[in-house]
C-alpha cells in the first residue's frame, strides 16, 4: 500500500477530505460573519445557532412535512434569513449607536435561547439525517474512494462562496454594499435606503449560515450544541484571516479546515486546539490577521 | 463616604449572621465565589472597558490547580489557593498579552478562542478526570489551625477571602492605577497622548483580574470539594458577563447582586418550571430546569435591549435624577 510520511495514503486523503468538509463550513460561516461585520459592525454570535437551526429545519422538513433534502436546501436558508431579518428589525437595529460589544452580547443571548429551546424539545444526543439518494455511495478515483456526499459539500460550498464573492466584488449591488461599509452616511445622502440594505445584508449573512447547516445535516449529528462549538472556531478563523477581505475569509476557512484534518492524521490530540494555536501565532507576528488591514 | 462604609459594615455583619440564621451556608458560599468571580471580571469590563469572553478559563484553571495541588501533591489549603492564583495569573499573562494586541470586538473573540483552547486541554488531559472532573478534594486544615471540614468554619474563611478581595478591588479602583484604567476606558488615544503605556496598564489589569478570578475558582474547589469541566466552558464565560450586566457594570456592588440573582435563578428555575407545569398543565415546563439557558438567554436579551445600566446603575441614575430635580 502506498504511504505518505508513513501514513496509508487512503487514511491521509480521507482526513484531508474531512478537513476540506469542515473547512467549507468555516469558509461559509466566516464569510457571512465578515459580510455582516462589514456593514453592521456587529459580531454575530448567533451565527452558529442559526447554522444549527438550518440543520434542524432540514430534519424537521423531512420528519414533519416529508420535504426532501433538496427542497430544504432551498427553503431552510430562506426561513433562516427571514428569521434573521426579524432579529435585525426588532432587536439589533436599536444597538447600532452603542458600543459594538452590545451586539455581541445580544446575539449571545439569542444563541442561548435558541439552543435551550431546541434542547428542551430534542435533547442533546443528536438526530440522524440520511444522505439524499442521489449522493449516496462513493466513487473510486483509483488512488482513493471518494464519498459522493462529502465531495458535494465541498463543491457546493466553494460555489456559494465564489458567487458571494462575485456579487460583492463585481456587481453594482456589491458596489453599494462596499460603499455602505466604507461610509454609510454618504451613501444615504446619495439616496440609497441604507437601513433596508443593512436588514437584507443581515438576512443574507445568516441565510448563508442556514445553508451551511443543511449541508452539514447528513455529515454531522444534528444537535443543539453543534453551532456554538463551531462558531468559536470560526471566530478564531476570523481573527486569523482578518475581516477585511471576502476572498481572505474563504481561503482562510478552507485552509484551516485542511490543517485541522492533517493534524488529525499526525497528532490527533492537538486537532481540536490547532486552530487556536495558529491564531496565537498569527497574533504574535501579524496582529491584524493574514488578510486584514491595521485600522 | 461614611454612609458607604456603614453600609458595607452592615452587609458584613448580615453576612456573618448567615449560618446562625439557619440559611444553607453552601448556597451563600457559592454566591460569594461567583460574586468574587464577577467582581474580578468587572474590573476588566466595567473599569477598563475590555470585554473578556473567556474568563471561565481562569476560574477553571485555578479550580483544577487547587484541586490537583491539594489532592495529589498534599498541599495545605492556603498553599493550594496561593498556587492556583499564581497559575491563573500566569495564564492571564499569556492570554492577556495575546489579546491586547487587538481591541474591541476582536479582544472578545480572542479571549473566547483562547479559553476554548484551555477547555479542550482540560477535556483531554489525564489529571482533570475528563468529563467526570476532579472529585473528592480534601478541604484540609487552614494554617494548621482551622478545620475546614466543618461547614461553618469554611463559611467564615470564604467570607474573609471574599471581603479581603472585595476590599482589594475597591482599593484598586480608587487608586491612581484605577484612575488610569478608567481614563483608558473613556479615551484610549488621549491616555496614550498623556504619556501612559496603555498596553502595560491593560495587561496589568488583565493579570490582576485573572488572579482574582482564580482566587474565586480555588475557593470554589474547597467549597464543593471538586473541580469540574463546567467551570471552564464558554457558557460559564457568558454567565459572568450576565452577572455583571444584570447587576450593573462599572459599579462595585453590581456584580455581587448580579451573581446572587443568577445563582438563585439557576437553582430555582427548575422549581418554577414544575410549578408552571402543575399550574398550566403544559408538560414542557417540567423540562425548564434542564434548559435554564432559555431563561438566561432571555435575561441577556432584555438587559442588552432595555436595561443596560443594570440594577445598581439604574438605581444610581435614579438617585442622581432625584438629587438634581
Amino acid at each position: 500500500m502506498t504511504t505518505i510520511f508513513g501514513i496509508p495514503i487512503q487514511a491521509f486523503l480521507g482526513q484531508l477530505l474531512l478537513g476540506l468538509v469542515n473547512g467549507s463550513f468555516y469558509a461559509i460561516l466566516s464569510l457571512g460573519l465578515a459580510v455582516i461585520f462589514g456593514l453592521l459592525n456587529v459580531i454575530n454570535f448567533a451565527h452558529g445557532a442559526l447554522y444549527m437551526l438550518g440543520a434542524f429545519l432540514a430534519w424537521m422538513g423531512l420528519s414533519y412535512f416529508g420535504l426532501n433534502y433538496w427542497a430544504m436546501l432551498a427553503l431552510a436558508p430562506v426561513l433562516v434569513g427571514l428569521f434573521g431579518i426579524l432579529i435585525e428589525k426588532f432587536m439589533l437595529k436599536h444597538l447600532y449607536k452603542l458600543d459594538h460589544l452590545y451586539g455581541l452580547l445580544l446575539t449571545f443571548g439569542i444563541t442561548l435561547i435558541l439552543e435551550g429551546l431546541l434542547r428542551s424539545f430534542y435533547g442533546v444526543s443528536g438526530l440522524p439525517y440520511s444522505t439524499p439518494d442521489a449522493l449516496r455511495g462513493a466513487t473510486n478515483l483509483g488512488f482513493m474512494i471518494l464519498p459522493n456526499y462529502r465531495a458535494w459539500v465541498v463543491v457546493a460550498s466553494i460555489v456559494v462562496c465564489l458567487i458571494t464573492w462575485f456579487v460583492i466584488e463585481k456587481t453594482r449591488l456589491g458596489a453599494l454594499l462596499r460603499a455602505g461599509t466604507e461610509n454609510p452616511k454618504m451613501l444615504e445622502a446619495f439616496g440609497v435606503n441604507v437601513p433596508l440594505m443593512v436588514t437584507l445584508t443581515y438576512g443574507f449573512g445568516v441565510a448563508l449560515a442556514g445553508f451551511a447547516g443543511v449541508l452539514a445535516a447528513p455529515v454531522l449529528q444534528i444537535s443543539p450544541l453543534m453551532g456554538s462549538n463551531l462558531i468559536i472556531i470560526v471566530f478564531a478563523v476570523v481573527v486569523i484571516g482578518g475581516m477585511g477581505s471576502i476572498m481572505g475569509a474563504i481561503v482562510t476557512g478552507l485552509g484551516l479546515g485542511v490543517i485541522e484534518g492533517l493534524t488529525k492524521v499526525f497528532y490527533a490530540e492537538a486537532s481540536s486546539t490547532v486552530v487556536f494555536i495558529i491564531m496565537a501565532i498569527v497574533l504574535l507576528f501579524r496582529p491584524a490577521g493574514l488578510f486584514g488591514k491595521e485600522k | 463616604m461614611k454612609r458607604q462604609a456603614l453600609g458595607y459594615l452592615i452587609f458584613l455583619v448580615l453576612l456573618a449572621l448567615v449560618p446562625v440564621a439557619g440559611i444553607y451556608p453552601i448556597f451563600v458560599m457559592k454566591v460569594m465565589c461567583y460574586a468574587l468571580f464577577a467582581c474580578a471580571f468587572n474590573l476588566l469590563l466595567g473599569y477598563t472597558g475590555l470585554l473578556s469572553f473567556g474568563h471561565a478559563a481562569f476560574l477553571g484553571t485555578a479550580a483544577y490547580s487547587a484541586g490537583h495541588a491539594i489532592k495529589i501533591w498534599g498541599f495545605s489549603p492556603e498553599l493550594g489557593i496561593l498556587f492556583a492564583v499564581v497559575v491563573a495569573g500566569l495564564l492571564g499573562l499569556i492570554i492577556g498579552s495575546l489579546a491586547i494586541r487587538r481591541s474591541g470586538i476582536y479582544f472578545a473573540m480572542i479571549t473566547l478562542a483562547m479559553s476554548q483552547m484551555v477547555f479542550f486541554f482540560f477535556l483531554q488531559a489525564k489529571f482533570t478526570g475528563g468529563e467526570d472532573g476532579l472529585q473528592g478534594v480534601p478541604r484540609g486544615v487552614l494554617f494548621g489551625l482551622i478545620d475546614l471540614k466543618n461547614d461553618i468554619n469554611l463559611y467564615y474563611v470564604v467570607m474573609t477571602i471574599f471581603a479581603l478581595a472585595y476590599f482589594l478591588i475597591w482599593r484598586t479602583v480608587n487608586s491612581p492605577f484605577g484612575q488610569v484604567l478608567k481614563a483608558l476606558r473613556e479615551n484610549e488615544a488621549r491616555t496614550t497622548s498623556l504619556g501612559y503605556d496603555v498596553d502595560r496598564f491593560k495587561l496589568m489589569a488583565f493579570v490582576l483580574s485573572a488572579m482574582l478570578a482564580g482566587l474565586a475558582g480555588a475557593t470554589k474547589t474547597l467549597v464543593f470539594v471538586s473541580a469540574t469541566l463546567s467551570d471552564a466552558t464558554w457558557q460559564m464565560s457568558g454567565l459572568v458577563v450576565l452577572m455583571t450586566l444584570v447587576g450593573g457594570m462599572g459599579t462595585l456592588v453590581g456584580p455581587v447582586i448580579g451573581a446572587f440573582i443568577v445563582v438563585l435563578l439557576e437553582n430555582k428555575v427548575g422549581d418554577f418550571g414544575t410549578a408552571m407545569a402543575g399550574w398550566t398543565g403544559i408538560e414542557w415546563f417540567t423540562r425548564l430546569g434542564e434548559s435554564v439557558t432559555i431563561v438566561i438567554g432571555l435575561i441577556f436579551v432584555i438587559c442588552v435591549l432595555a436595561f443596560r445600566k443594570g440594577l445598581v446603575g439604574e438605581l444610581n441614575a435614579w438617585l442622581d435624577r432625584r438629587r438634581n430635580a
